[in-house]
């Protein structure tokens, strides 16, 4: 027994501190690449920034701080509550008004009206990100079978590659009066299903973000193994097999690459056109603070602009954990 | 011997900026059902032109294959290859790799659970039980040829083609795939045509080796009847006069064609080269010339 635990003790007091010095230095070099790094950067950025901020002086005051930021992301917080707040109080006025009239005279039908007070800075956040991805599905179901339409054809590739090339650097700018013009033109009903100036934007956006994907499908398409090909010709598979057993999966990969710069590019569109077709959403309330010019403006728009920051980068995140998700290539890049 | 495939006397010209190139100069070959068949040369003499010819995937510019009959005219099961870099689906495990092809030609003959047993037993003949439900990223190259084979031979081919199968393997895992193949071969007497430039390989394996000449204009330079019995031991045969006399004539040819270019082929090919009007002017075949390039 002595001799047994003489062994282990030995053995522990051998072995133990060798293997926790490892695990600490490999748990300590972890730590601070993924925690220590990320935050001192983090400090330096927001002392930067306050150091500067003091410096530049506005016509509407001082270049706001960090400090100045958070107390209006504060501030729209309240008012998005206060908002709900009368909303709802608002309604409930509306039902007991109705509920007297119709006690009165049974046969009256109560009419509802919606609330019709300013949209908070949440809601501006809400309208932007349904917009953007539903301009961002639009151009996905345009481009991917465009896309696999020119990487399997090269005549039709040599037929559109010019017209992508021209449209691909146009900015969202010149698109906008366009249409814009268009949507009241076309768009015309008295009963409109969704409102004019979110099809502005929807459009707008899938004009701009349609051509990286367009584009990745179609080298991704086009860039298929050869091989892999000629499996699919010796089996002898229908062309609508082959495209759904092997030209699909195989440019996955591509296709994600593709609609991951799309969405970026999507949600830089959206808030340039937002902020100048006054169309509901973040950039409008932008332009709106700006316009407003308010002490409180230049805080209000920074606070907003890193929002459109945050939301970018989980956008972009969560279409490479999409990926990840679908795509048989496990090794999909950061 | 009845003929199964018959490689009549083909051309094969590839059009270029700079006029046709011809890869292939009457290239002539019968083979009888259940026989194995190596071709042998070195690298560019268009012994994969061979035999993308016979799988359909170029058309001959001049001549024609005839398997039992019938001129082949488009790839198709019938005439399977096992391609050199195994070809599997990246995104499918080697079972469904095999089923993408079992449900394709057998989707209307077999019932489900028939095509699942068919799938099995092939991959169960190349050893593969085990790792039925791995991608081909999860298994060793030796396994994904393997796999690669068991969806060619589940095709149920009439004559099975490999390009360089075991190319790209190690010699270990190598000469285990060629025993393996040669206990299939054993079993369901295909016929098969093997590229190879492993001469060890070709004499074992093979029943005929078919050495080509160098290209451009590459033909058939000789044909070597392999009259070995079977099975054959690669240990045994190590020793053995004849397997060794076998070798040396191939390594001669191949010697002698590798250090004499050769001059007579080009000289009497060159003349009908110019005369010869250009027919070729299929999509596939610009492909493989711009692959040559």
């Amino acid at each position: 027994m002595t001799t047994t635990t003489a062994n282990a003790t030995k053995l522990i007091g051998f072995k133990l501190p060798q293997l926790s010095e490892v695990f600490n230095r490999t748990l300590v070099s972890g730590a601070i690449r993924l925690i220590a790094l990320p935050l001192a950067g983090m400090f330096t950025f927001l002392l930067l920034w306050s150091i500067t901020a003091q410096n530049i002086d506005t016509s509407l005051g001082k270049f706001p701080g960090p400090a100045a930021v958070m107390e209006q992301f504060n501030s729209l917080y309240d008012e998005h509550q206060r908002s709900r707040e009368k909303e709802q109080a608002f309604y409930q006025r509306q039902e007991k008004r109705n509920a007297e009239r119709v006690a009165k005279d049974p046969s009256y039908e109560p009419k509802i009206r919606a609330y019709t007070g300013k949209e908070t800075f949440l809601d501006q956040i809400v309208t932007s990100l349904i917009t953007v991805m539903s301009g961002f599905l639009l151009a996905v179901a345009i481009a991917i079978p465009l896309g696999i339409a020119i990487g399997l054809s090269k005549p039709l590739n040599n037929a559109i590659n010019p017209i992508i090339q021209v449209f691909k650097p146009v900015s969202p700018l010149a698109w906008l009066p366009l249409v814009t013009m268009v949507v009241s033109a076309l768009y015309a009903t008295p009963d409109p299903v969704v409102a004019k100036s979110f099809l502005v934007s929807l459009i707008t956006v899938t004009l701009c973000c349609l051509w990286p994907m367009v584009i990745n499908t179609a080298v991704g398409v086009a860039g298929i193994d050869r091989d892999l090909v000629n499996v699919s010709k010796v089996l002898r598979l229908p062309a609508l097999r082959h495209v759904q057993k092997i030209v699909l999966p195989a440019s996955v990969p591509m296709i994600f690459t593709g609609m991951r710069l799309s969405l970026g590019v999507a949600w830089m569109v959206l808030i340039a056109a937002e902020m100048l077709a006054q169309n509901p959403g973040l950039g409008k309330f932008v332009w709106d603070e700006f316009q407003n010019g308010s002490s409180d403006s230049l805080a209000r728009i920074m606070a907003a602009v890193l929002v459109i920051g945050v939301i970018g980068f989980l956008l972009d995140r969560g279409m490479l954990t999409l990926q990840k998700l679908v795509s048989w290539d496990k090794s999909a890049n950061q | 011997m009845s003929v199964l495939l018959d490689i009549s006397h083909i051309d094969m010209e590839f059009p270029t900026p700079k006029g046709p190139f011809t890869a292939l100069r009457d290239v002539d070959l019968k083979i009888a059902q259940g026989e194995f068949v190596s071709l042998i040369g070195h690298s560019g003499c268009g012994k994969s032109t061979v035999l993308n010819v016979v799988a359909g995937l170029y058309q001959a510019t001049r001549g024609g294959v005839i398997l039992n009959g019938k001129e082949v005219t488009e790839p198709g099961p019938e005439r399977a290859v096992v391609f050199q870099n195994h070809s599997l689906l990246p995104w499918l495990t080697a079972y469904e790799n095999v089923e993408l092809a079992v449900k394709q030609v057998f989707g209307n003959s077999k019932s489900k659970a028939e095509m699942r047993e068919w799938i099995e037993h092939n991959l169960d003949l190349v050893h593969m039980n085990h790792a039925l439900h791995k991608r081909p990223n999860e298994i060793s190259g030796g396994m994904k040829q393997r796999v690669g084979i068991a969806r060619a031979l589940a095709m149920q081919p009439k004559v099975l083609l490999m390009d360089e199968p075991f190319g790209a393997l190690d010699a270990l895992t190598r000469a285990h795939m060629q025993d393996s193949l040669m206990e299939i071969q054993a079993e369901l007497n295909n016929t098969v045509i093997m590229i190879t430039h492993d001469v060890d390989e070709a004499v074992l394996l093979s029943d005929r080796i078919v050495m080509m000449t160098n290209g451009p204009a590459a033909t058939i330079g000789e044909i070597l009847d392999v009259d070995l019995e079977r099975p054959r031991h690669r240990l045994e045969l190590a020793n053995d006069p004849l397997y060794n006399q076998y070798r040396s004539k191939v390594l001669k040819f191949l010697h002698e064609r590798h250090s004499k270019p050769d001059v007579p082929v080009k000289k009497t090919v060159a003349k009908p080269l110019q005369t010869t009007e250009n027919t070729t002017t299929g999509h596939a075949q610009k492909e493989a010339v711009e692959d040559a390039a």
